[in-house]
């Protein structure tokens, strides 16, 4: 066999692939109706996200003073000598702000790599340019 | 002058001249508008992280955070967790979107999403008025440190202080302090750690009750000049002697009755080794109580205290300009994310430190405590628990750390001015750049000589109210809510603005007196955030609603460029004069390229 045939076969599936790559992305950039509807999956999806580890911080940040005002005999407590208040808001609050943050930014990262394979890879459109 | 004095004055001028010198290595290249403005976007998340938290951890939380910890314990605690969790919320909601607007200034991103240069100017005069806000405390704490450590009147250090961050952002703008503050985060970071990881030392080798039901006490025989009016709480008068006015009567080493006294200003009090301190009025005199939280910060609603301060803190990072501006210089918006989360890291390490100067301050300058100028603390606290030469190159340490303080935030606040001033009134030169840096400058200058002076933190947690109340709505509904509309966000602007801006300026002033509506006016005033900042929400919602009519056009495009990763290609990089850039082309960093098919695997 000589080299021609898989060559020429090659060529044109990237063609085809690209060119429905870059249709969808055209969809995305000229706010068509598909394009604005991937968008605002891709939004909901991220503020869903960072309104509910938002949420999950405030409910915590919130019930600590609540919970001292409530209970003082809670705040009371130490451990290793040390008041619980002064172990969580000076320690423990940090390692958790910022695992918060980290799962944020791998969430997120998620969600746009979907994004961007929806974008990219969708197969249900049939051919035509926009 | 003696030896303490000289080895400080040695160590303020080796960290101010560093910071010009690598300010100006940084600047040799600083050419463009672009430079200027947001260092060509090209700065990496590791770098940008140091830079935010260098820029960010200012003479409140160097000094401030040490000192409100020693004079309200454990509520104090909350300003330096808030000021960290103020990056969480700016990563959830804004950092990434924000740098993919384009925009290269707040009042930019407001122009961008809402096509209005009403909106544009209104927010201008908010981040002028913010940053200007900030700038005053550190000026005053500058000259505050100066005067201590080497007893120069007190407006030498803000006129020294304004007059290098001047020189600095005018010479080489935000490509030149990208450097400055990364190196301040770490010179920051070694002259808080250092002492205190020597006073765990100290403290450990003769370890003190904390927290015992029983007032802070001097080790030695201390004197101290109260220089404006205090009210205190003296508790065991053995060993405390005033000289001056006590309670309108002029007194001659006069030993007080237990209660609250009145002392004026021109007054000494001298107190003999082991004599307990009297308590400035409001903080809690017993280490029990001090140790205990629910006391809030001497007032007589503690828990609207902590829960507006909370709030005011948590969304207040997501309003200020010189945070904001940083988030610009990121390549991408992937990398926006990735700086905020660093700059987190960074800063949970810091703030391990203040609070634990704060408990030793309680313990070794109980003193502070009478005048309740805790704001000196951290800087008294090494020469008072080690003398001798070690304790002196301590004190020189934090001293260099502190005026790396003041220089790093003032710096990045007064490239926000700059910036907005030069784009927006003048015509966004470099020249104008420069002459809005020295305008801006000036009159912050003049404001922190003429205005008076709370905590250091306190201050701060006012202008983070106002930030919260004004620029933290704009940013959160303009980046996911499609109805926000322009006479919105200028209601909203104009409302929360007004209302904490009022707030913040009678606190500063202290006219309210505490007994007005059963304290509630001086508590809402003094912490301002839970009523102003639901007031700005829902003015820009309702107004917003009611104008639906002004919607701006082409939602839908603007939407997909705050939200879409680069890599689709709507990104452009917006720049005075030249708005409508080409598409992402002057990426220079390791962001993939915006156009032709993906070359990246995918899973």
């Amino acid at each position: 066999m000589s080299q021609n045939p898989p060559q020429r076969e090659r060529v044109v599936l990237a063609q085809r692939r690209g060119a429905r790559m870059v249709r969808t992305r055209v969809e995305v950039q000229e706010q068509t109706e598909i394009g604005d509807a991937l968008v605002r999956g891709l939004m909901r999806a991220q503020l869903g996200l960072g309104l509910r580890l938002g949420l999950g911080l405030v409910v915590v940040v919130v019930a600590i003073p609540l919970l001292v005002f409530a209970f003082p005999e809670v705040a009371a407590a130490t451990v290793f000598g040390i008041r619980v208040t002064w172990i969580a808001l000076g320690l423990l609050a940090y390692p958790v702000i910022y695992l918060m943050g980290l799962l944020y930014v791998r969430l997120a990262e998620n969600a746009e790599r979907d994004f961007m394979s929806l974008v990219d890879d969708e197969e249900s459109e049939v051919g035509g340019g926009p | 002058m003696n030896g303490v004095d000289l080895l400080t004055a040695v160590a303020l001028f080796a960290a101010a001249f560093a910071t010009i010198a690598v300010g100006a290595w940084g600047g040799r290249f600083s050419r463009t508008t672009s430079d200027f403005l947001v260092a060509s976007r090209a700065v990496g998340p590791r770098w940008n992280a140091a830079a935010v938290s260098g820029e960010y951890l200012s003479a409140a939380s160097f000094l401030g955070v040490a000192g409100l910890i020693a004079k309200y314990g454990a509520d104090a605690l909350w300003y330096p967790v808030g000021f960290t969790a103020g990056y969480l919320g700016l990563l959830l909601f804004v950092a990434a979107p924000l740098r993919r607007s384009g925009a290269y200034t707040v009042p930019d991103f407001a122009e961008f999403r809402l096509s209005s240069t009403a909106v544009r100017k209104t927010a201008m005069v908010v981040v002028v008025v913010v940053c200007v806000l900030y700038l005053i405390p550190q000026f005053q704490g500058a000259g505050l440190t100066l005067n201590i450590l080497l007893g120069v009147p007190v407006w030498v250090g803000g006129v020294a202080v304004g007059t290098i961050v001047i020189v600095n952002v005018v010479g080489g703008g935000m490509r030149s302090i990208t450097f400055v503050q990364a190196f301040q985060y770490w010179l920051k970071l070694t002259a808080i750690a250092i002492p205190t990881l020597v006073l765990i030392g100290v403290f450990a080798g003769d370890p003190q009750p904390v927290g015992d039901p029983a007032p802070p006490r001097v080790s030695a025989p201390t004197t101290v000049d109260v220089t404006t009016d205090v009210v205190v709480t003296v508790t065991e008068p053995k060993g405390v002697r005033i000289t001056g006015t006590l309670d309108g009567t002029e007194v001659h080493a006069r030993v007080p009755t237990p209660g609250r006294h009145v002392i004026e200003a021109d007054s000494v009090i001298a107190l003999d080794a082991g004599a307990a301190t009297p308590v400035v009025d409001g903080a809690p005199v017993d280490g029990s109580d001090w140790v205990a939280s629910g006391d809030g910060f001497g007032d007589r609603h503690p828990l609207f205290q902590v829960l507006s301060l909370v709030i005011a803190t948590f969304l207040g990072v997501m309003g200020l300009p010189h945070v904001l501006v940083r988030f610009y210089t990121n390549p991408d918006g992937r990398t926006a994310r990735r700086t905020a989360l660093a700059a987190i890291a960074l800063l949970s390490l810091f703030y391990l430190f203040p609070v634990l100067l704060g408990v030793f301050s309680r313990l070794y300058v109980p003193e502070l405590l009478i005048t309740g100028a805790s704001d000196a603390a951290v800087l008294l606290l090494p020469s008072a628990t080690i003398g001798g030469p070690a304790g002196q190159a301590l004190a020189a340490l934090v001293a260099a750390g502190a005026i790396a303080a003041f220089l790093a935030t003032s710096s990045g606040l007064l490239v926000s001015v700059a910036g907005a001033l030069s784009t927006d009134v003048l015509r966004g030169r470099v020249r104008d750049f420069r002459v809005a840096a020295v305008a801006g400058g000036g009159i912050a200058v003049a404001l922190s000589l003429a205005a008076g002076s709370l905590e250091l933190s306190r201050t701060v947690g006012l202008v983070f109210a106002v930030a919260a109340s004004t620029l933290c709505p704009l940013l959160v509904l303009g980046i996911w809510w499609r109805g926000l509309t322009a006479p919105g966000a200028i209601a909203g602007l104009v409302v929360g603005g007004l209302s904490s801006g009022i707030a913040t300026s009678l606190a500063i002033a202290g006219v309210v007196d505490d007994s007005v509506l059963d304290g509630w006016l001086s508590v809402v005033v003094g912490y301002p955030a839970a009523v102003t900042v639901p007031l700005a929400f829902g003015t820009m919602i309702l107004v917003s609603l009611a104008t639906r009519s002004r919607l701006p056009g082409d939602l839908s495009r603007t939407f997909a460029r705050m939200h879409v990763p680069e890599r689709v290609g709507m990104g452009i990089d917006r720049l005075p004069g030249r708005a409508d850039d080409e598409p992402g082309r002057d990426r220079t960093a390791d962001g993939p390229s915006t156009e032709g098919p993906d070359r990246h695997p995918r899973g």
